[in-house]
């Protein structure tokens, strides 16, 4: 799976090591929440969905949603991670208006996935593995709102309970680059196990890093927690501008301050949250209202039975198979829906040795339309089967490259088959040797000035003529066959 | 019809059925003691009068369709920790005093179920911390044998209001000797269940996993009647255990006195501060059991001695996390005009909690905190761990264990013990909980001062219908 095992490029900036270390909080795609059965859905009124055990009225007690665990299994499989079969949920005290139990019910001791990894490709090509220390799994607070009111903040409790798998990674990265590839990998994959919508705009996928500065060799620095960011611009520009500030305390013999920043995006610095004497002390103890998660190797073997093949192995098998570089399998498998479309049109066009030009369309024509019509590839007007079968006639001479821009361009609005295009609008090509040539030689007859300049050696004037051939052929024959034809004719 | 207040359920339920007399008869006649005795015993924060008759009436009803069960139009009266929908919940505080619950416990939606009359909500030691009911936001509750002296604690309103026949059986809850402690002190059967065999949804937390609900009554028949009520499992209850109920009713005979093995723990009678007069009473039943035919055991608990400091290190520990939700924002106590969000905090609760309340919370925070969690939590749940196995091991020799349920007889009100004074009177109940077993309060006799002495008695797991019957056939 790693394949180039070339040293990494140096990372230094100014002799300084960067060390990233990222917790992402990602929110499962359950229709119902952790521990209560209130609707997870987005974007309805503040505390419609907000039941009892969500408010936490006095006497009230948390209900685990199975489904949960579920999805943490496949996340654990999919990093290759070690599952513990009897986690433990814990209490987080603190106070806040967002947290209506006065404590979140998250995971310490026990979380119930360990140790994997992830491997990321960076632009070189290079690929390195980053570790993930562990994912538990958590319950989400309230929303707070403070600009809405005056002189007070509003708390709509609707997310409070959404069931959230917080992935914490190892302190791998060392650059922006790897951060960001990271971050992109974990994203791909929870959408691709179907874990979560990872919707960065909703919060259903939120990131926070964590950055230090130190000289090679030393040990880590203090590092600052970087938080809700919710965009990969943002992360790239929040953590390059606290490597700046890090950089500059450390080059003036000052030392770093352990904090939390929140990243401003207009003036494009961060600011400290929260200082080290406000800091909480958790007092983590074992839920005593919820029993240990206990998993039998049965159920994890038949989550294991439904696991998908992973994008890793997946672009691996794209490269091998279907001919495209590493690049393309990147674009194709940027989500599972687009490379199983992509595959679709493979075996519609005609199998594996179609990959290249099938690989070209989709990531070309095809997505440029689709992003042009606002659509999701769910609701593409061209199906798999439909494109490949289109790209089945350019293999087999029915209609050249070009015509199949114009036979696509007809399949997206009329929601026809290639086939049916083709002949209705008589966009097959000529392929009759017999015919080509006869159009060959009129334009031959009609350009006797072009034909010799090409016998004296002008190359383009050979151009010319085959473009007055396709000109004549309405375009309608295969540039290839003509070229290969007028070679022939022209002497 | 003036002592209706002195049938048994039983006699109500067969009375109700033969139509001697109706539910609302029997409600009426309970809402008027409240009225003419509560004055003295203060047992009731609230009484739902209007409420209580309108259930009564349904149950009539429903009697005369014929579709009535064996407790319909009963009346009941529940702890006020239980919290009943559209009814003032206030689990003794000044924090919930303004809450009115919006939804049933599932101990009282079951009670619903069965037909039972609620005839209102029952004082007890603010969230349920303490021996006395002398807690309350509401004040002292008086045990009916002796208005100077204390009910017990926390499930003291319960209690008080059974012993004065002001309800005919009551709900209680029972952390650390709750329910067998007011019933000792009362004169009164008190069953505190395995737990997980009632179901905690709508008992407001104290310490979560020791809280376990329990009948209280005037004798194991009646307070089988009522815990075939309240047992059974709640999926709402993630510590409710999926388990077959028993029907205590129907194995009130069913255990053999004859040969029951009765253990006896040496440590438990040679405790300093057990007094006299209680010892000799305990010693006399157990006499009375033994002429019955059981067998009494002598056996060596050999934790005793760290019971009490186990107890409150985790009672506190999770109280202080289950009470943070009482921060003054959802609803309940809110102080006048906070400044900022840390004054709304730490104004409404140092003014909403009283004294015992923010003194438990302080202990169980500091035993959480970094640095002493080990020292203090998690040593406590391994040496909580030991006492269990330590009585696990005494059932392999004996079906159960006998002890008082208190060293005491019920104190003076106002007596002002010390906090540790106070803990040491929980010498012989707490264990049961950090175990988890069963354990009920038979009423034994009196102290020369007339009042009550209970024994105790401690079953294995799920013993509850034993537990009932050897109470039944010695009562």
């Amino acid at each position: 799976m790693a394949k180039n095992n070339a040293k990494p490029k140096s990372n230094l900036i100014d002799g300084w090591e960067v060390v990233i270390g990222i917790e992402i909080h990602t929110q499962l795609a359950t229709n119902t929440k952790i521990f209560s059965g209130s609707s997870t859905v987005f974007g309805n009124d503040p505390n419609t969905q907000a039941s009892l055990v969500d408010l936490a009225m006095p006497g009230v007690l948390p209900v685990l949603n199975k489904e949960v665990v579920d999805l943490a299994i496949r996340f654990g499989l999919g990093i290759d991670a070690y599952i513990d079969q009897a986690s433990v949920f814990a209490r987080k005290n603190y106070f806040y208006p967002d947290s209506p139990k006065g404590y979140q019910i998250s995971q310490m001791d026990n979380p119930i996935v360990g140790l994997g990894h992830i491997d990321i490709q960076l632009e070189d090509g290079t690929v390195k593995r980053i570790g993930v220390t562990r994912a538990h799994l958590e319950e989400d607070a309230g929303k707070s709102i403070h600009d809405q009111f005056e002189g007070m903040s509003g708390i709509d409790l609707n997310r409070a309970g959404t069931p959230l798998l917080e992935i914490v990674s190892e302190p791998d990265m060392r650059s922006v680059e790897e951060a960001v590839a990271y971050i992109k990998a974990i994203h791909t994959l929870v959408r691709w196990l179907g874990i979560s919508d990872g919707n960065m705009a909703e919060g259903s996928f939120r990131c926070d890093c964590n950055v230090s500065l130190r000289r090679p060799g030393q040990p880590f620095g203090t590092r600052c927690e970087l938080k809700n960011l919710n965009s990969f611009r943002f992360i790239e520009q929040a953590v390059n501008v606290e490597i700046e500030r890090q950089m500059e305390i450390l080059e003036w013999d000052g030392t770093i301050d352990q904090e939390t920043r929140l990243f401003d995006p207009v003036k494009m610095e961060t600011r400290s949250m929260r200082s080290k004497e406000e800091a909480n002390d958790y007092r983590y103890f074992p839920d005593p209202d919820l029993l240990p998660v206990i998993i039998a190797d049965a159920q994890i073997e038949a989550i294991k039975a439904t696991m998908p093949e992973l994008p890793v192995a997946r672009r691996a098998r794209f490269v091998a198979d279907f001919g495209v570089t590493e690049y393309d399998a990147h674009v194709l498998t940027l989500t599972r829906e687009m490379s199983e479309f992509y595959e679709d049109v493979v075996k519609a066009a005609g199998g594996a040795t179609q990959g290249k030009v099938a690989a070209n369309w989709v990531m070309g024509e095809f997505s440029g339309a689709l992003n042009k019509a606002g659509l999701e590839l769910a609701d593409s007007p061209v199906t798999a089967e439909k494109l490949g079968g289109m790209i089945a006639r350019i293999v087999d001479n029915t209609i050249n490259g070009k015509i199949a821009k114009q036979v696509f361009g007809f399949m997206w609005e009329e929601g026809k088959t290639a086939d049916e295009i083709i002949a209705e609008k008589g966009l097959k090509q000529e392929t009759d040797t017999g015919a080509i040539e006869a159009i060959i030689k009129d334009v031959l007859a009609a350009n006797e000035k072009m034909v010799e300049e090409f016998k004296s050696g002008k190359e383009k004037a050979f151009n010319g003529l085959v473009g007055q051939v396709m000109k004549a052929a309405k375009g309608k024959a295969n540039p290839a066959q003509v070229n290969e034809l007028m070679k022939k004719l022209i002497g | 019809m003036t002592d209706l207040h002195r049938l048994s359920i039983r006699e109500l339920s067969q009375g109700l059925a033969d139509a001697q007399f109706s539910s609302r008869e029997i409600t009426q006649h309970y809402l008027k003691r409240i009225e003419k005795i509560d004055a003295q015993v203060k047992s009731y924060v609230t009484v739902t009068a209007e409420q209580a008759l309108a259930q009564a009436d349904a149950a009539d009803a429903s009697i005369k369709a014929g579709t009535a069960s064996v407790l319909t139009g009963i009346p009941v009266a529940h702890k006020d920790i239980f919290c009943t929908q559209g009814i003032k919940t206030t689990a003794g505080s000044k924090m919930l005093d303004n809450f009115i619950s919006p939804y049933d416990a599932t101990v009282v939606a079951q009670g619903k179920a069965a037909g039972l009359v609620t005839l209102g909500k029952l004082n007890m030691d603010e969230f349920a911390m303490g021996s006395t009911s002398e807690n309350s936001y509401y004040g002292a509750t008086a045990n009916p044998w002796n208005l100077n002296h204390v009910p017990g604690g926390s499930s003291g309103g319960s209690a008080a209001a059974v012993a004065a026949d002001l309800a005919p059986f009551a709900t209680g809850t029972d952390t650390g000797g709750s329910i067998r402690q007011p019933a000792s002190f009362c004169g009164l059967t008190g069953l505190k269940p395995t737990y997980g065999r009632v179901s905690r949804f709508g008992m407001i937390a104290y310490a979560s996993s020791l809280d376990q609900g329990g009948p209280m009554a005037r004798s194991a028949e009646d307070c089988a009647y009522l815990m075939n009520v309240m047992a059974g499992h709640d999926a709402k209850d993630s510590t409710s255990v999926e388990k077959e109920v028993d029907d205590y009713v129907a194995n009130l005979n069913g255990t053999s006195v004859k040969g029951l093995r009765i253990g006896i723990p040496k440590q438990y009678f040679n405790v300093q501060g057990l007094d006299a007069e209680v010892k000799a009473r305990v010693e006399e039943s157990l006499k009375k059991l033994e002429d019955m035919g059981a067998i009494l055991v002598e056996i060596d608990l050999t934790m005793t001695e760290s019971y009490v400091p186990t107890y409150y290190l985790i009672a506190p520990a999770e109280a202080s996390s289950n009470l943070q939700r009482f921060d003054g924002v959802r609803y309940g106590y809110r102080c006048e005009n906070p400044a900022d969000l840390m004054d709304l905090y730490k104004r409404s609760r140092s003014e909403g909690f009283g004294k015992e309340v923010q003194q438990r919370i302080l202990i169980g925070t500091y035993a959480l905190s970094a640095g002493y969690y080990d020292a203090y939590y998690v040593k406590a749940q391994k040496v909580r761990r030991l006492i269990q196995q330590d009585f696990l091991k005494a059932f392999e020799s004996v079906d159960v264990i006998a002890a008082p349920s208190a060293p005491t007889t019920a104190y003076k009100i106002g007596a002002n013990l010390s906090p540790v004074e106070m803990y040491l009177g929980d010498i012989y109940t707490i264990a049961v909980n950090l175990a988890g077993l069963p354990a009920i309060n038979a009423p034994v006799g009196f102290d020369s001062n007339n009042l009550p002495v209970g024994l105790q008695l401690i079953g294995n797991y799920w013993s509850e219908s034993q537990l009932l019957s050897v109470v039944h056939q010695y009562q």
